[in-house]
């Protein structure tokens, strides 16, 4: 055989696959991702953090191309600075997540990313937004990326109004697990991003750490 | 670009469908649901059923063309009866799901149909066996599948156990059925329902309005 073919990362688009989820709960938000960064069907990237602060306490999940959503996460995150030194205090969830959709519908046809929002602010508390291609929706949780699919039915029926930290954490982390089980694009590790009046946690759980289910 | 695609779009001609068959302690739960649509666009039929019946013990669930499903289909009940009265006993539930899978091997250059098979046997006991659309045949406990199946990956991995009651099985199923038919455009109308165990078979059918309810509806 003559000359192999070139590795596909040398050629094919490098995307973030991938699972994201954020939900927020009484005083605040969890967002969640896996940590698989995908070029066709070579693994780029085992250990990304796709949770990526716009300011201290608003957070954005990323998903679809990884250079077109780390492009609108930046962009945003200068445009929220400003913005807070305009009005001299902590900007609203609400405005960031203006800012992710202004720029995503703007260029709709360009770019191919899915940003979920989320954060805590003094005047709405926790709150979760999703900007899926232009639109700007508050939920009380969202779920985007090609893992996603996998696992609609498992958070129709598991979510529940009123759920505290621990168990929207918990939520997080079997969401997660299960996507990841299923979708050949998220793997990896899981971080967590916990937002609340008082401050920002990061976690990360690995791998073998991250819950089994019945045929594992 | 992230996939949102169901099964229909990706593989083509998949059956806008969600079927599922799981074990429990003592028998076996196949089930799906009951919407025949065109191009995802014009319900033909709100109530067909897609569990079909190849012998006493042993229902099978079509995926894929439904021409070429019924056509595998009417060819291996003949050679299962034929099978049955040379072995002067019921058949079991593997040379059914044997049939199958040697009818779609043979010719899988022509088909494009895989099938759910379970069953209850002197032998075994309760079985599920999956047929894929190339061929291969494998047992498992619980499996699904059509374009609804995408959406309950994660919540049948999370809520199926191994030996649930016979009351937890057809609860877990038919709230799989529930979930996906809530996501799936092109499943829909009531859960068909066939419980297999060594005593008999009994048929369940959940009308729309009797399903479970999720948060959001």
């Amino acid at each position: 055989m003559l000359g192999e073919a070139e590795p596909q990362w040398l050629s094919e688009e490098v995307k973030t696959g991938t699972t994201i989820i954020a939900i927020e709960f009484n005083g605040g938000v969890v967002l969640g991702s896996d940590s698989r960064v995908s070029a066709g069907e070579s693994v780029v990237n085992r250990v990304m953090n796709k949770l990526s602060p716009l300011h201290d306490k608003i957070y954005c999940a990323l998903s679809g191309s990884a250079a077109d959503a780390q492009t609108i996460a930046e962009m945003v995150n200068y445009q929220l600075d400003v913005h807070s030194m305009e009005i001299g205090e902590d900007p609203l969830v609400r405005s960031a997540a203006t800012l992710v959709k202004n720029i995503s519908y703007k260029y709709k046809e360009e770019l191919s990313a899915h940003l979920i929002v989320a954060g805590w602010d003094r005047r709405g508390g926790g709150q979760v937004f999703a900007t899926l291609k232009g639109l700007l929706t508050r939920q009380p949780f969202a779920v985007g990326g090609s893992g996603s699919s996998y696992v609609y039915g498992f958070v129709d029926a598991e979510y529940r109004k009123g759920m505290n930290k621990k168990e929207c954490q918990q939520f997080v982390v079997n969401t997660l697990s299960l996507a990841m089980n299923r979708d050949g694009s998220s793997g990896g590790v899981a971080y967590l991003v916990t937002i609340d009046e008082h401050g920002t946690e990061e976690k990360v759980i690995l791998g073998n750490d991250l819950p089994t289910f019945f045929d594992q | 670009m992230e996939k949102h695609y169901t099964d229909s779009k990706v593989k083509g001609v998949s059956t806008g469908t969600t079927i599922l068959a799981a074990i429990f302690d003592g028998g076996v739960v196949i089930g799906s649901d009951s919407r025949a649509s065109i191009g995802g666009e014009y319900v033909s039929s709100k109530t067909i059923n897609k569990v079909i019946q190849v012998h006493d013990r042993i229902f099978c669930c079509m995926a894929g063309s439904l021409a070429d499903a019924q056509a595998v289909i009417k060819s291996a009940k003949s050679h299962l009866s034929f099978h049955s009265v040379q072995m002067e006993s019921p058949p079991l539930v593997i040379a059914a799901a044997s049939i199958l899978k040697e009818l779609c091997y043979k010719n899988k250059d022509e088909l494009q149909a895989g099938f759910l098979t379970a069953g209850w046997d002197g032998k075994k006991g309760p079985q599920v066996y999956v047929v894929s659309l190339g061929g291969m045949l494998i047992s498992q406990q619980v499996t699904i599948g059509g374009s609804g199946s995408t959406y309950i990956y994660g919540y049948v991995d999370a809520k199926y156990k191994p030996n649930m009651t016979r009351e937890e099985c057809l609860q877990f199923a038919t709230n799989a059925l529930a979930l996906a038919m809530g996501r799936d455009n092109v499943s829909g109308g009531v859960a068909h329902l066939v419980v297999i165990t060594e005593k008999g078979v009994e048929h369940v059918v959940v009308p729309g309005d009797k399903l479970p309810r999720f948060n959001d509806e």
